[in-house]
């Protein structure tokens, strides 16, 4: 065996590192410098996320006889879910500190890095096998951290739940997978591909695209498989949330794309664009029909975030290199526009506890640039111009679009706009009841943490900031285009 | 060129709009006023060093062997790619308007920022008016450096706000509020035009940039370039609407925009109104750099222009009209910022005309450096007269000439100052209002006799009017002061006027031809001493003698002459009545005709569709509520049933 191969996995070899370091700090240092575990990992995430951006400009590589592959596209899209992970690092520094926290920290950034490390094994992998280790290393340390605020019911209730579904889809997934095997003899995303491309669209293809799609489609929260969402988010504690609605969408969803582009391109506009149109519309509406009529926060970004995978997914439907493009770049958006929502959200449960819509109204008058966060969080999230959200938006768009002469596309594009208006309710909602609101505040004035803060404001940074210079989105656009759809991943 | 200077032009001042706004209500008076003071100044040096290299260096991309300027695009950043070809990009382009221009911004916007010290002392809110000014530079540079048109587009809109921040700046007073709001709609209402315009061309021609429409051809003439010699005019072949062709409609649309921001008949009635804000931004804004942004926009697009006559002639009708119509009612007002406010209107007008008659077989488009020239000059005495303007109302508190006279004796600077910038305007030699004035003049008398001699009137009017201000200011008849009689300001808001009024005595005689013309071939220019330089000097001799016969000591003599003019001087007095006629159809005809029926469509249909909209997300919401039951084995079900559904829908689809 040629061990130079793992130079390949240069990223994966680092987080490695961390998470190691990390987790012989927690176990060997004493108890008195442990308070330090979260600065550490923290500084060091940071390091390496930096470091990161050093190897956008890598090469196409592949390891392990074709089982691994990375590409400046593929170390590009690693980058930004770091960029992500360090924001809710910094984000649940302070929750890590807490009273009742300080005993399990390390195991919170163990697991978490872990999950990390299983979410780039599935966007690098080019053969299921390696695929499903990354699926299970992503979704089983989750289970342990929803469950992390031993004392509360729902947290429990929430990680059961989400084991339970977790391990269902599993188990569809690899169902589908059998029966790609059956047909192609192999689990090779290049070998499959070869094969499906000589084999007409018959049903046990079919059933066995509809198995996957739902497989990683758990992960996405789309509908109907997303149910355990809306619970698991209202039970975990807010740090994993945050974690669980951008990061380990953001990495499913792109590997998602992989695996359509790359395994089952060929059966594209004959199979699984029609899949992902039905899907589409119905995550985009049940998640805003859903989200109309919620009052806890962290319920209402359940249902948000699940309108807004469907979203992502119009990054995919267009099948092109302009789609994968506006779908990096969405990723990057929500990311920071999300986690400034988390953020704010976080704050005030650190100190208040309070996660009610109705609790927020007139924030404005006690925390002011709490209320500002949170208002440009929304505005982002709904797309407003000229935050980052709209841009997003609009890209994703016109990347379902580009090259395309279906009306159906255009249709769908119609009632994802449609949908946006919708949205635009519940997310003023919020808005309206921390500025509009005559009544008294029911949340006190206070201070957040240093850590808080610097975590909002790199999030404000970015949602002006990504929504004003067009350098992040063009630099994204002219990698993905310089290599092609199907270049850029393999 | 190194690009870091030309970035630094235009990131101070909006490094300084985002410090003094920010952080400015942390800083005390004095600091913000001269971190700002400090900002401009830093810029107008940045802004004369690349206009001295663009100028003076010879460098080979600036200015080729034989002598000819070139435009040069210094940097060129992507914003906005909506197809491959269709992309806004922000750069910085420049070429000799642009140097010119930028010079002018950041000398003026320096001048205001320091003289402001002394004027807005005290002002509540002083921290507030300097981030507006420095947003106000920052835009109005990023107009003049645009190197697309969408790029001035949004500038342009930011200067709108901009000014619209500033002449609300006492936003406790209604009449500063509607001034502004009348500001802010006339000139977007303007803007409509411009943008469609914008649509139009770069519609047809698929392209946003000003170097596609304009650029250096065989290294010696600007000429339309986009493919072929020819090429826009090729592209717009056969299109015409209503009797125009497509070019003609964009062109006088986007000098619809021009028209608005430089207040034109019909949209000049705004700028009178703005005399609400405070006067240093008067000086600034309207007077010199904001107000000819028309005037910038037609010379930056000329070579476009010249290619259709008709428009060239819809802008010289327009300035004729405004320039005669300005200077009548400056004749007749009494508040004196209102006086320079039509002067403006009337002198940007001058502009305008001269672009308006140049043509490049007339002495290689004489119109064209002339209107540079006067735009120049204007900017320097115009914003000393509006700067002089402010030093006597904050003497006397009050805006008008009536509370004023016999202040040569209390305010001999802001007198002599003063008195250097009317005669600038009025044509005088040496003055620099002379010159320009003159190259301008020459310019209508080679098109046509009877536009020359229009505009000759004109500037006999001009002389008139600033002398009877002059007069009645200085002169007249002295009110009782009380105990505190007026006396000049401070010095930082001498300073200023004393440099302002030094540029004016000598900018006239700056080679202007060899740096600015049409297509960057230099042009000497040659004074027609007896043909037109000598009977606009009798012209303006004789409208100053008149003045000083009727206004230098109190008489009844201009009584008698508004008396005999059978309602006249009460028509120029109350604007021609443009403001009635313009309630008149804003009030009753489209409040009524159009607006109504509008309103009662939105009322019912827009919002009725939306309520209903509202009214089937929420049953909808209410109906799979159940779907969301809680218990865990259900979800299962539901995931299995939905994969097996996905499936099974897909198959019937694909193979049916």
């Amino acid at each position: 065996m040629d061990y130079s191969q793992f130079l390949a996995m240069k990223q994966e070899i680092a987080l490695l590192a961390i998470f190691l370091i990390v987790f012989l700090y927690d176990t060997f240092m004493p108890k008195k410098v442990l308070t330090g575990l979260s600065g550490i990992t923290t500084i060091l995430f940071a390091a390496f996320t930096l470091a990161g951006f050093g190897l956008m400009c890598g090469h196409t590589e592949s390891a392990f006889a074709g089982m691994y592959v990375t590409s400046p596209v593929i170390a590009t899209i690693k980058n930004i879910l770091n960029v992500g992970v360090l924001i809710v690092l910094i984000q649940s520094a302070s929750w890590n500190n807490s009273e009742t926290q300080s005993t399990r920290r390390g195991e919170f950034y163990e697991l978490l890095l872990v999950t990390l490390f299983g979410m780039y094994l599935m966007i690098s992998a080019r053969h299921f096998l390696l695929f499903v280790i990354g699926l299970e290393c992503a979704s089983l340390p989750l289970a342990a951290m929803v469950a992390f605020d031993k004392h509360k019911y729902e947290s429990h209730e929430a990680a059961v739940k989400y084991m339970l579904t977790a391990v269902f889809s599993s188990a569809i997934f690899m169902m589908g997978l059998s029966y790609v095997y059956l047909l192609t003899g192999s689990l090779y995303f290049d070998t499959i591909a070869s094969s499906v491309g000589c084999l007409d669209a018959q049903p046990l293809l079919i059933v066995a695209l509809a198995f996957v799609i739902a497989g990683v489609g758990f992960k996405l929260s789309l509908v109907p498989f997303h149910l355990w969402t809306a619970d698991v988010y209202q039970g975990a504690p807010t740090a994993v949330t945050s974690y669980l609605s951008v990061i380990s969408k953001g990495s499913a969803a792109f590997a998602f794309m992989v695996i359509l582009a790359h395994c089952f391109g060929s059966v594209y506009s004959a199979v699984w664009e029609w899949m992902l149109y039905g899907l589409i519309i119905l995550t985009i509406t049940v998640g805003n029909l859903f989200a109309l009529r919620q009052n806890n926060m962290k319920r209402f970004l359940a249902f948000s975030s699940i309108s807004q995978a469907g979203y992502i997914m119009l990054g995919i439907i267009g099948n092109n290199a302009m789609g994968m493009a506006s779908l990096m770049f969405y990723i990057l958006v929500y990311i920071f526009s999300n986690l400034a929502a988390f953020g704010v959200i976080q704050a005030i449960e650190n100190k208040t506890g309070k996660l009610d819509m109705s609790d927020y109204r007139n924030l404005y008058k006690s925390n002011p640039h709490l209320a500002f966060v949170m208002m440009l969080a929304m505005f982002s999230l709904a797309g407003i111009p000229p935050f980052a959200g709209f841009f997003s938006k609009f890209f994703i768009f016109t990347g379902a679009l580009s090259g395309t002469t279906s009306v159906a596309l255009y249709v769908l594009v119609l009632i994802a706009l449609i949908n946006t208006i919708i949205s635009l309710y519940y997310y003023l909602m919020v808005v309206k009841s921390m500025f509009l609101s005559t009544e008294d505040p029911i949340i006190e004035t206070f201070r957040s943490s240093c850590a808080d803060r610097i975590g909002m404001w790199i999030c404000t940074a970015g949602v002006i900031a990504l929504g004003l210079v067009s350098y992040f989105y063009n630099s994204i656009l002219t990698l993905c285009q310089n290599s092609g759809l199907l270049n850029a991943i393999v | 060129m190194n690009p870091i200077i030309p970035l630094l032009i235009l990131c101070l001042p909006l490094l300084g709009f985002l410090v003094l706004g920010l952080l400015g209500h942390k800083m005390s008076h004095k600091a913000a006023g001269w971190y700002g003071v400090l900002s401009m100044g830093t810029t107008m040096v940045l802004a004369y060093i690349t206009a001295a290299t663009y100028f003076f260096s010879n460098d080979a991309a600036f200015i080729t062997e034989a002598g000819n300027r070139l435009q040069h695009i210094i940097f060129n950043q992507d914003w906005l790619q909506f197809t491959d070809s269709l992309i806004i990009r922000l750069g910085f382009l420049l070429d000799p308007i642009s140097a010119l221009l930028i010079v002018v911004i950041t000398t003026i916007s320096f001048c205001v920022h320091l003289y402001s010290l002394g004027y807005m002392e005290g002002e509540k809110g002083f921290q507030r008016y300097y981030a507006f000014l420095q947003l106000f530079s920052f835009s109005m540079l990023g107009l003049v450096v645009a190197t697309n048109i969408f790029q001035m587009y949004i500038f342009w809109e930011l200067v709108g706000a901009s000014s619209y921040l500033l002449i609300g700046f006492y936003y406790t007073r209604p009449s500063a509020v509607s001034a502004s709001k009348k500001a802010f709609i006339v000139t977007r209402f303007a803007d409509l035009g411009f943008l469609i315009g914008i649509l139009i061309l770069s519609y047809v021609t698929g392209t946003f940039d000003f170097t596609d429409f304009t650029s250096v051809q065989d290294g010696s003439s600007y000429a339309v370039a986009l493919n072929t010699p020819m090429g826009i005019l090729a592209r717009f072949q056969g299109a015409t609407f209503m009797g125009c062709s497509l070019l003609t409609w964009a062109l006088v649309l986007i000098f619809m925009g021009g028209m608005g921001k430089s207040a034109m008949l019909p949209l000049h009635i705004w700028l009178p109104d703005a005399m609400e804000g405070p006067t240093p931004v008067s000086a600034l804004i309207h007077a010199a750099t904001m107000v000819v942004a028309g005037v910038y926009l037609v010379a930056r697009l000329f070579p476009l222009y010249l290619m259709e006559e008709a428009a060239l002639m819809f802008i010289t009708v327009v300035g004729a009209i405004t320039a005669f119509y300005a200077a009548v009612v400056a004749c007749t007002q009494i508040d004196i910022k209102r006086v320079l406010a039509f002067s403006t209107i009337s002198q940007i007008a001058f502009m305008m005309v001269s672009l308006g008659v140049a043509r490049p077989e007339f002495h290689e488009s004489l119109g064209y450096m002339a209107s540079m020239f006067h735009l120049f000059t204007h900017a320097m005495f115009k914003a000393l007269l509006f700067l002089g303007a402010g030093a006597l109302i904050h003497a006397v508190h009050s805006n008008d000439y009536t509370a004023m006279g016999g202040l040569r004796k209390y305010m001999p600077i802001t007198h002599i100052t003063f008195l250097i910038g009317c005669l600038a305007i009025a044509g005088i030699p040496p003055f620099s209002g002379f010159f320009s004035k003159d190259e301008i003049l020459s310019a209508c008398y080679q098109q046509s006799w009877i536009w020359g001699a229009w505009m000759s009137m004109v500037a006999g009017l001009t002389a008139f009017y600033m002398f009877r201000l002059y007069y009645l200011i200085f002169w007249w008849d002295e009110p009782d002061y009380g105990h505190h009689k007026p006396h000049d300001g401070p010095w930082v808001m001498s300073l200023p006027l004393v440099f302002l009024a030094a540029v004016s005595c000598v900018a006239g005689f700056i080679p202007f031809g060899t740096l600015v013309s049409w297509n960057g071939v230099p042009y000497h220019i040659h004074i027609d001493w007896m043909g037109v330089a000598l009977p606009s000097i009798i012209i303006a001799v004789a409208a100053i003698a008149l003045a000083t016969v009727m206004y230098r000591k109190k008489n009844s003599l201009p009584e008698k002459f508004a008396k005999a003019s059978c309602g006249l001087w009460t028509a120029a007095h109350n604007r021609f009545y443009w403001d009635e006629i313009y309630l008149f159809i804003t009030h009753k005809i489209i409040f009524n005709g159009i607006c109504r029926p509008i309103a009662w469509f939105d009322r019912h249909i827009i919002d009725g569709s939306m309520n209903g909209l509202a009214w089937l997300a929420q049953r909808l919401s209410i109906t799979i509520r159940p779907l969301q039951s809680g218990s865990v084995q259900a979800y299962v079900y539901i995931y299995l049933f939905g994969a097996l559904l996905l499936g099974a829908i897909t198959t019937a689809c694909v193979l049916l």
